[in-house]
């Protein structure tokens, strides 16, 4: 237990470095983006002069360096503040409370989704490699990791919401509870079609990995029923990488799906952060942007972790 | 049990029908979300279209672009007595403008709105760091003076013909607001109740408050129970923001929304599409706006200085076949840069009709002899190449760059194509004027908008002047910059008339810019829907929602 503290200190620590890193690229290439939102404003509106371009920019602070901004921003986070967002004049984190929720429910719907349809095939395909069901699965996970996820979300608001007039085309309902639920369904179908193919691959390449793995052999000798060694053996330790890689998607629960969000008009984190950084948001993109990078180091540590519990080899090591 | 099911269910259903009759809830589509509500800070089209449903300025044009009173009683003129010119204690001529607002004219929790209203508000807007976007309007007047609660009189600090539009002076209810401003001025844009308390009744004096926010999805309002104008026909207005187009098509179809506004919805070429397969079911109304799609020249380009190079190539460039292709003739070809609604409009001015053999012998007579490939060159074999820089992402302009290409390779016109994200053309190559020859884009005004900052010597865009005005063509006329001075200052309507018809003449003599078309915003309505009537100028069609009706 020792040395899993030791490791997961030593990665903590890589961690605040690495943020630490991030926000100073992050910030740096927002103010090096040509243009800011000023200019934009000025082009897209006649009422605002010139003389109004320079004073929104001082007030903003966008008229002084990137370098110097970043400092006064590490700064204030450094107090644990956030500051506010200059898009919504709102303090950062209750603007981006409601869009991490809606994120967190979407993401985690589709990942449930995925993983609940997707691990299933990928084992199905295993049990008898070549086979039509796995030739079939094969097609299956291609064509789920190939197709452009906006362009089947279009198909599915196309088919269930104007075609069968079954479900809503978009957007998250009015109330919450039942009538966000029924709204969630199309989106988190979209990703959760989209994502399955990779855990189905992953599953069915693990399994397979273990299938002539010398344990798998000792276990059928000793006896041992073609379930039990499929569930209790081949399966525990071919979940070890897919483990990781669910991990790693840890970081998408919070920086959202910005292409989904925006054909489903489900106002998430992706959205947010995209227009945040076109908007030169700073404290809010980066905000946004550091907490998907902490959920990815997170769930980096997890998968460490995850490793330990599942692998003894690990922890002999 | 079974028989109460059964007339339940019975029930239910024959209550469909009667419930289609009667529509209490309007949902509409727009593109985009409000990221604040408050009147005047920040500048963006999505707020000031849900805020027309529930806060009025005082002045704003009407559908005929007429300058009309939303929340005051008589429209101040010279003619009228309230507006007279003064003399201001530094000598100058000023003007004095007296409003009186509309009688039983509330906030949404009941309290009057009155003179101080509009003192806070001016306070508000003259402040430095308040984050007003556009305080031009509050630089202009240097006092405000209250008569009684209702009447107050404006002290302008020059003479100018459009005295009495106060479209940008959005009241601010002082009783909420302003100690939220008193606290901390410069915190102000931060703290303000339209953002920290948005569903506040008193926030609001129009027909509709704002009685739900949930970000980024939409925005419902409800009717104020104060608002003593007509009483509007829905009972509850939603206002759903979807980006992406295919999107906001298909909640249409699906029932998810009722009308896309044209203010924020589909571009033009895709709402035709639309009209021609589901045109049985929806009303389509294109209404051309004051919207100026044009190219912009580089004047400092050598091609380009050379004013019959300019005219040639719009005499090379069919763009009544363009629009009728592209648009269906929905988006009339413009000749100069004020548009036809206008009442300003001259129609008597220099047109360039399709006539490719007069571009010929225009660019002949300016040195660009037909050279190898058709390419024109000069005496310097310098060809005659040119490129077009604009928006990137933008289907219709994408199609038109095609077109104008094709049509100038017949002239010997080579022209080559680069598209750009707005924030990089409009942050960078337009407005540092880095763009080499022409750049593709549109202006957006006001009726009657005089176009200082785009046509006035003083207004090109240099560093010395830290890349301030918009001036992007680098045009630079001693009488274009006269004329423009002339038509600020003359209040007679005839005289002014007629300067903005030399305006027009001189700009379509000297072509600064090529002008292309107006466009046209497309409102997708429910045949029942009965009343909007589109603006196509900044003044969205929800200031007139009172007589909007479900029939």
């Amino acid at each position: 237990m020792g040395a899993m503290i030791g490791i997961i200190s030593r990665r903590l620590l890589q961690s605040a470095l690495v943020l630490l890193a991030m926000s100073f690229v992050v910030y740096g290439l927002m103010g090096l983006m040509p243009g800011d939102p000023i200019d934009l404003m000025i082009a897209a509106d006649p009422r605002l002069t010139a003389e109004d371009a320079l004073r929104l920019k001082a007030l903003y602070g966008l008229d002084q360096p990137w370098t110097e901004r970043w400092v006064r921003w590490l700064a204030q986070v450094a107090r644990g503040e956030l500051g506010y967002s200059r898009l919504y004049a709102r303090p950062v984190a209750d603007t981006m409370a409601p869009a991490m929720v809606n994120t967190a429910l979407l993401m985690l719907t589709s990942l449930a989704l995925a993983l609940a349809l997707g691990l299933p095939l990928g084992i199905l395909a295993s049990l008898r490699p070549g086979s039509w069901t796995d030739r079939l699965v094969t097609v299956l996970a291609t064509a789920s990791v190939s197709v452009p996820v906006f362009w089947l979300g279009l198909m599915l608001i196309v088919v269930f919401a104007v075609t069968l007039g079954w479900l809503p085309a978009g957007g998250m309902g009015e109330t919450g509870g039942g009538g966000r639920l029924i709204h969630l369904i199309l989106p988190g179908s979209a990703l959760a079609l989209a994502g399955l193919g990779q855990y189905a691959r992953h599953m069915r390449a693990a399994m397979l990995a273990e299938a002539g793995a010398d344990y798998i052999r000792t276990a059928r000798a000793k006896g041992c029923g073609p379930a039990r060694v499929l569930l209790h053996h081949q399966l525990r330790n071919a979940l070890i990488p897919v483990v990781t890689i669910v991990a790693l998607e840890l970081g998408g629960l919070f920086s959202g799906a910005l292409i989904t969000e925006t054909v489903f008009a489900w106002p998430g984190m992706g959205r947010l952060i995209y227009e945040a950084v076109m908007g030169n948001d700073f404290n809010l993109a980066l905000s946004g942007l550091l907490l998907a990078t902490v959920m990815t180091l997170l769930g980096s540590v997890l998968a460490d972790f995850a490793y330990w519990r599942l692998d003894p080899r690990v922890r002999v090591r | 049990m079974r028989r109460l099911l059964a007339s339940t269910l019975l029930a239910t259903l024959l209550s469909f029908p009667a419930q289609a009759q009667t529509k209490d809830e309007l949902v509409i589509g727009i593109t985009q979300f409000p990221a604040t509500f408050h009147p005047s800070i920040e500048s963006m089209l999505a707020k000031t279209y849900v805020l027309a449903f529930a806060h009025r300025p005082v002045t704003a044009y009407d559908p005929n672009w007429q300058l009309a009173c939303l929340l005051c009683e008589t429209l101040p003129t010279l003619e009228n007595g309230l507006a007279r010119q003064e003399t201001l204690p530094d000598g100058k001529k000023g003007m004095a403008v007296t409003y009186t607002l509309k009688a039983g004219a509330k906030w949404g929790d009941g309290t009057p709105v009155t003179s101080d209203d509009v003192a806070f508000t001016w306070t508000v807007g003259r402040h430095p760091q308040s984050g007003i976007a556009s305080a031009e309007l509050y630089r202009r007047i240097p006092r405000v003076e209250i008569k009684d609660a209702r009447t107050f009189i404006l002290h302008l600090d020059r003479v100018t013909f459009d005295y009495n539009a106060i479209n940008d002076l959005r009241l601010l209810p002082a009783h909420l607001e302003r100690p939220r401003f008193e606290a901390a001025p410069a915190e102000y844009r931060n703290r303000t109740a339209y953002d920290q308390d948005t569903t506040n009744p008193g926030l609001y004096n129009g027909p509709y408050r704002i009685a739900q926010v949930t970000q980024g999805s939409h925005v419902a309002l409800e009717p104020n129970p104060h608002w003593t104008g007509p009483k509007p026909a829905f009972k509850r207005v939603v206002i759903r923001a979807i980006e992406n187009t295919a999107s906001l098509e298909a909640n249409l179809l699906s029932g998810g929304i009722d009308m896309i506004a044209g203010e924020l919805g589909l571009p033009l070429e895709q709402s035709l599409a639309f009209e021609k397969r589901h045109g049985a079911r929806f009303n389509v109304i294109t209404k051309p706006s004051l919207t100026y799609e044009h190219l912009d020249l580089n004047l400092g380009a050598p091609a380009l200085a050379d004013r019959r190079v300019r005219q040639a190539l719009l005499l090379g460039l069919d763009r009544e076949s363009l629009t009728r292709q592209l648009f269906e003739g929905r988006q009339p070809v413009a000749h100069s840069l004020v548009p036809p609604l206008d009442w300003v409009h001259a129609d008597d001015i220099a047109k360039y009709p399709f006539d490719p053999a007069r571009a010929g012998a225009l660019l002949d007579e300016a040195g660009w002899k037909p050279g190898p490939g058709g390419i024109r060159a000069n005496a310097a074999g310098d060809k005659l190449a040119l490129e077009l820089v604009t928006t990137a992402g933008n289907r219709s302009r994408e199609l038109v760059s095609q077109v104008l290409q094709a049509q100038w390779r017949k002239i010997g016109v080579e022209l080559r194509l680069k598209a750009e994200p707005p924030r990089v053309l409009f942050g960078e190559t337009v407005t540092k004027r880095k763009f080499p020859h022409m750049a593709m884009f549109a202006w957006y005004s006001a009726p009657e908008s005089v176009p200082r900052s785009t046509l006035h010597s003083d207004s090109i865009p240099t560093a010395g002047n830290s890349w301030s005005g918009q001036n992007y063509t680098g045009y630079a006329n001693p009488a274009m910059d006269a004329l423009l001075g002339a038509i600020e200052t003359e209040l007679d309507r005839t005289k002014r008339k007629a300067l903005w018809r030399q305006l027009q003449v001189l700009y379509a003599e000297d072509l600064p810019a090529l002008p292309l078309v107006f466009k046209a915003d497309s409102f997708i309505l429910p045949k029942a829907l009965k009343g909007l009537v589109p603006t196509g100028h900044q003044d969205p069609s929800p200031y007139w929602v009172e007589a909007w009706r479900w029939e």
